[in-house]
């Protein structure tokens, strides 16, 4: 139980980040339709965004900008590098989506679908082998 | 005050970026010059690039400060001996296709030249950037300026490379999380992001679990970058598919610049130190050991000429890190430490980008996609068809071409560390690769065309435009020339000073 509350309770974020990026993972393994594998895609992302942004957290912390109040009576802040870091991570992840869905697009326009498996069949029928 | 080349590893990144924005804003005026910026660009480039590995291997590194903030918290562009080669490297490959693309993407996409110019000159952007920056999140953010914009580029040939630049965006991202991530657990654990910082800083956490973690999570996200089997499934569609100039690009430098950055983050964060007495270079090397047989054996199996050389990327991968699976245990200069891989990454990038950019060619001419419609082509072609037989023995490894010097530095650092098995897989994969293109060059040459009534007709020469048959003879003629540089030894010592700068030779 004791082993239980320090690696598990006590270090709840990492879990549940692990957890979300496992649902992500499932996602875009699992998922058929194209666009559901970039949402997996995207919560994948999250859960890494949510790990970084816990790393910086602290407790009874405050916004990182340091007013001479803050300093005389020793206010803790978070420490703000890893949400600037973060903050980069979410544009990366926005235009990956962008590409994604601008792909899904033009492939829905070519094939008239957006399943994974009908779109590999019709490349069959074209005979194209695709893995 | 800075002297000139003191900036010129800012300048090689903004250059390009900012010439990719004029391109679109030329595009709306006239089309045919966007071609001709990007082409002045790389040249620029490239010299800025040489005036550097110059500066570099005269006086040491270069280091520059953006915006003059101090390192650890600013960031830190850092040039040594090792990316200074590697610079050199993609931008002369990347000026090489440029020069190749004007008529090919003319004929291939007419209307979306200038966008295809823009997004050539982001993902080179992107690749200068990985190859410049001092500072990980840094080359977090440029890998994925790469990634996207190979994906754009591979995207726009529509139909088939459709999906295949899809499945290269799904598990890309995944392997750039990856590295976000390994970037995550060094952060933790040291506060820093410099390279140069973090390897101070990390000694006294060898031990840790984070630590370790964060390596493999850098070596399994580069891993898919870098294609290495078997995380390779992306590969041979998406270059298959891809327009030939953004194959070769692909083929020859994205993937080998992935490499660069495993390499980097595993010599420059983590240092030799980290290594001893963990088997990561022993497991890389059985890999890649497989990477080279999977590959050679799959690329038999392929009757679509791009493809087949795609999987023989595959294998030459396999080749790069191999080498440097052996880098730590091989220390014997010449071809103790990186020696071999850096070599091979330069050939590689000589050898592949010369048998795409053929490829392109074949396809430009007569839309031929499959190596049987081959056939008789090498008459009617016969300088494009000549310089693939010489790109062809040089996979081989033919003396003295290129890929015999590489294979004949990682034998003997094989050798070296007497694991005589990867001798056996070398050889057999050099067997492999006769068979695979020998199969070709049999089709182009021995094969007469035969006319209706058995006679041998007389076959019209149509050669591709000079502008696309010109990068094809200098890499062809190169996959040579460069082989006897090798073999003289004349470019060793930057080698060596690569490696010195790793503590992998000398000094122990």
């Amino acid at each position: 139980m004791e082993w239980f509350v320090a690696k598990v309770f006590a270090k709840y974020n990492y879990w549940i980040s692990i957890l979300i990026m496992l649902i992500g993972f499932y996602a875009i393994i699992a998922k058929e339709n194209l666009i559901k594998k970039i949402i997996g895609l995207n919560i994948f992302q999250t859960a890494i965004f949510l790990f970084f942004i816990s790393l910086g957290a602290v407790k009874g912390g405050t916004a990182p900008i340091v007013s001479e109040e803050m300093v005389k009576k020793g206010y803790p802040y978070v420490n703000p590098l890893p949400h600037v870091l973060i903050l980069t991570a979410i544009v990366v992840s926005v235009a990956t989506t962008a590409v994604a869905l601008s792909l899904i697009i033009r492939m829905y326009r070519q094939y008239g679908t957006i399943e994974e498996g009908e779109i590999i069949e019709k490349l069959k029928e074209e005979g194209i082998e695709v893995k | 005050m800075l002297s000139p080349v003191e900036h010129f590893p800012l300048l090689v990144v903004v250059l390009s970026l900012f010439s990719a924005f004029s391109i679109f804003l030329a595009g709306w005026v006239n089309r045919r010059s966007c071609v001709f910026i990007s082409i002045g660009t790389l040249i620029v480039q490239f010299s800025m690039a040489i005036a550097i590995l110059h500066r570099v291997l005269t006086k040491g590194p270069i280091r520059y400060r953006l915006g003059g903030w101090v390192p650890p918290w600013g960031i830190e562009y850092v040039m040594d001996a090792f990316n200074g080669y590697i610079l050199v490297v993609l931008l002369f490959l990347a000026t090489v296709c440029a020069i190749y693309s004007k008529r090919n993407i003319e004929h291939e996409l007419p209307e979306k030249r200038a966008s295809f110019h823009t997004i050539y000159q982001l993902l080179i952007t992107g690749l200068c950037g990985i190859t410049v920056t001092g500072d990980i999140f840094n080359m977090y953010v440029f890998i994925e300026i790469t990634s996207l914009s190979a994906y754009a580029l591979i995207a726009s040939r529509g139909k088939i490379a459709l999906k295949a630049s899809f499945t290269y965006l799904v598990l890309g991202s995944i392997g750039a999380c990856f590295f976000l991530l390994g970037i995550g657990f060094l952060y933790a654990v040291t506060g820093s992001l410099n390279m140069e910082d973090l390897s101070l800083l990390l000694p006294p956490f060898y031990g840790s679990r984070a630590v370790r973690a964060a390596l493999v999570f850098f070596l399994v996200g580069l891993s898919i970058k870098m294609a290495l089997f078997p995380l390779h499934t992306w590969l041979p569609d998406a270059h298959a598919f891809a327009p030939s100039e953004v194959s070769a690009m692909l083929s020859g430098i994205i993937i080998e610049v992935s490499t660069y950055a495993f390499l980097r983050v595993a010599f420059s964060v983590f240092t030799v130190d980290f290594f001893k007495g963990l088997p990561v270079f022993e497991i890389v090397s059985w890999v890649s050991a497989g990477a080279i047989l999977f590959g050679s054996i799959w690329a038999m199996a392929q009757t679509n000429l791009k493809r087949m050389l795609a999987y023989s990327s595959v294998a030459n991968m396999g080749y790069i890190m191999l080498a440097v699976g052996l880098a730590t245990t091989a220390t014997r200069p010449p071809w103790g430490g990186l020696t071999p891989a850096a070599m091979h990454i330069l050939n590689h990038a000589l050898m592949k980008g010369c048998l795409f950019l053929i490829a392109g060619a074949y396809i430009y001419k007569g839309n031929l996609w499959e190596i049987r419609d081959l056939q008789g082509w090498g008459r009617r072609m016969p300088y494009t068809s000549a310089a693939f037989v010489i790109a062809a023995l040089s996979m081989i490894g033919v003396p003295p071409s290129v890929g015999f010097v590489s294979k004949l530095y990682i034998i003997l650092a094989s050798l070296e560390t007497k694991q005589f098995v990867f001798v056996g897989v070398l050889l057999l994969s050099s067997l492999l690769n006769l068979i695979y293109f020998w199969r070709v060059i049999e089709l182009l040459y021995m094969k007469v065309h035969e006319g209706e009534h058995g006679h041998v007709v007389a076959v019209p020469r149509e050669e591709v435009p000079w502008s696309m048959l010109l990068p094809i003879l200098i890499l062809s003629s190169l996959c040579i020339l460069v082989g006897l540089l090798w073999l003289t030894k004349i470019p060793i010592p930057i080698l060596d000073e690569v490696n010195a700068m790793f503590r992998l030779t000398g000094g122990r």
